[in-house]
């Protein structure tokens, strides 16, 4: 993303804005800048500002005068007022940053917008997380810190080092050059996205070890973790196995995503596989 | 959807947030899912929702690119539940936002009934989740516990400002912003109802709750 200088009013809606806080007003040049390594590509200035096209000599002329006067307009705060964003042309490896931070980008190995996993939300038609099982997904960056691939390969490493299997559908996962060891591929270990889930599967009975690795991991790094646990219920709908393991070590469990067990696989779709369903 | 699990809050905080969202299968039962996945709007937006959404598109609040001038006189704040319906064009995510249980447990009972085939799943408190399950005989299938936040939180913001933010899993809303808005309703410079929508509008799948988020907004004048 750039910001054209000849549009920029350096009206600063845009600095409150960025999630990554990779936008500042330029005391030398006077216009919004981004700071170009700590952007994440995320598109939220570009799509989620409201444009208006206003001629920027006029804008600037009259925001002069009122300061001059010092009479504070204010304008909407979601706002650019000469539309002055303006997408890069993204390549290899910084088009990474945005497949990771712009949600309505689908991404190239799953085709699933967001940050591109279907985890158990589709667990009524994939049986990813079968009974016995337990999906974690180990969330970077999230919630508005941002999170680096070099931090990232750290947790796969320890989880690979004990033998954890990592989703195959999972943009993570698309991106190692060796899954066998959880290592990424090299050329994207600086770029900086603004989340990422690692994806694994395990049998409930190493959810705590598990969890107590990533606890050992996180205190190396600086970015924020959000752990996901995802489980199948029994027939009753009750999971008396996975929460309270999960109280034992302490989470206060507040919320959760319910797969209510409504999907199932198109007969078009799958001819031969939608005979036997994996929700029954 | 991650982008909902990890809201900030208890679960009392979660009393009038309830997001129910559609999903189809990559490869499973997408093939044919459009009309369903507008189905599913269709049927949302008759029980009242406070937000509808879909992942490409974005929720019932959106940005504009040619705005008019005269808009900061008189913006419009109306969600517009219609555009979303008639704007979805591709399967993808489709998501409800009810701020009332009531709401909520109709609904899950009437997708139900509507027997779409799309996965469905409903993000909230654990209990309302379950809630929404007993009432329309529904036992769960399986569930994705939040652990919440851990690592490096030491940068994080008030709370807040965090359950205000997070109300945008994917990050869309940031902190800065949430924090302006707060900032200013305290100084009385807008409503609860007009720092929600620009808020609102930066959620780029429609899983904001501007129900919830103008309660909390609303904390912080009582809290004066």
């Amino acid at each position: 993303m750039r910001i054209n200088p000849d549009k920029c009013v350096a009206c600063g809606n845009c600095t409150y804005v960025c999630p990554m806080e990779a936008i500042y007003i330029d005391p030398v040049i006077k216009r919004a800048t981004i700071k170009r390594d700590e952007c994440v590509e995320c598109y939220a200035c570009f799509n989620g500002l409201s444009q208006e096209h206003l001629n920027p000599t006029i804008v600037r002329t009259t925001r002069k005068l009122f300061a001059m006067l010092r009479i504070r307009f204010e304008p909407e705060p979601d706002v650019c007022p000469t539309g002055a964003f303006e997408p890069d042309e993204l390549v290899w490896p910084r088009v990474v940053r945005r497949a990771f931070s712009d949600p309505r980008v689908p991404h190239e190995s799953t085709g699933v917008e967001g940050r591109g996993t279907e985890e158990v939300k589709t667990n009524d038609v994939t049986g990813r997380v079968k009974v016995g099982e337990v999906g974690f997904t180990i969330e970077f960056g999230r919630p508005g810190v941002g999170a680096r691939f070099t931090e990232i390969q750290e947790m796969c490493w320890a989880l690979a080092k004990v033998g954890v299997s990592f989703e195959k559908k999972n943009p993570i996962t698309s991106l190692m050059s060796d899954v066998a060891t959880g290592t990424l591929r090299e050329d994207i270990l600086n770029e900086k996205v603004m989340s990422a889930i690692v994806e694994i599967k395990t049998t409930i009975d190493r959810t705590e070890e598990i969890i107590r690795l990533v606890w050992d991991v996180e205190k190396r790094l600086k970015t924020v973790i959000a752990i996901g646990v995802g489980t199948r219920c029994d027939e009753n709908g009750e999971d008396h196995i996975v929460e309270p393991i999960l109280e034992r070590l302490g989470y206060k469990l507040q919320r959760a995503k319910t797969n209510i067990g409504l999907g199932r696989l198109s007969p078009a779709q799958n001819p031969a596989a939608a005979k036997e369903t994996v929700n029954a | 959807m991650t982008n909902t699990l990890h809201r900030y809050g208890d679960a009392e905080s979660f009393r009038d947030d309830f997001v129910i969202f559609a999903m189809a299968c990559k490869g499973g039962n997408d093939a044919d899912s459009l009309p369903k996945l507008r189905r599913f709007l269709e049927i949302a937006a008759e029980y009242k929702p406070v937000n509808l959404g879909d992942a490409r598109h974005g929720g019932a609040l959106r940005p504009s690119k040619d705005m008019n001038p005269m808009a900061h006189w008189n913006r419009d704040m109306t969600p517009d539940f219609q555009t979303v319906i008639e704007g979805l064009d591709k399967p993808t995510t489709c998501a409800a936002v009810f701020d009332n249980k009531v709401a909520a447990e109709d609904f899950v009972k009437r997708i139900k009934e509507e027997d779409l085939g799309l996965s469905i799943n409903i993000s909230t408190s654990i209990d309302g989740a379950e809630q929404c399950c007993n009432h329309a005989g529904i036992p769960r299938h399986s569930v994705g516990y939040s652990l919440g936040f851990e690592g490096g939180t030491d940068n994080l913001p008030s709370a807040q400002v965090m359950m205000l933010s997070t109300m945008c899993g994917h990050g869309m809303v940031s902190h800065s912003l949430a924090k302006k808005m707060t900032d200013w309703v305290k100084e009385g410079r807008r409503t609860p109802a007009e720092a929600v929508t620009y808020m609102a509008r930066f959620c780029s799948c429609g899983v904001f709750n501007p129900s919830r988020a103008k309660r909390i907004l609303e904390g912080v004048i009582d809290a004066k």
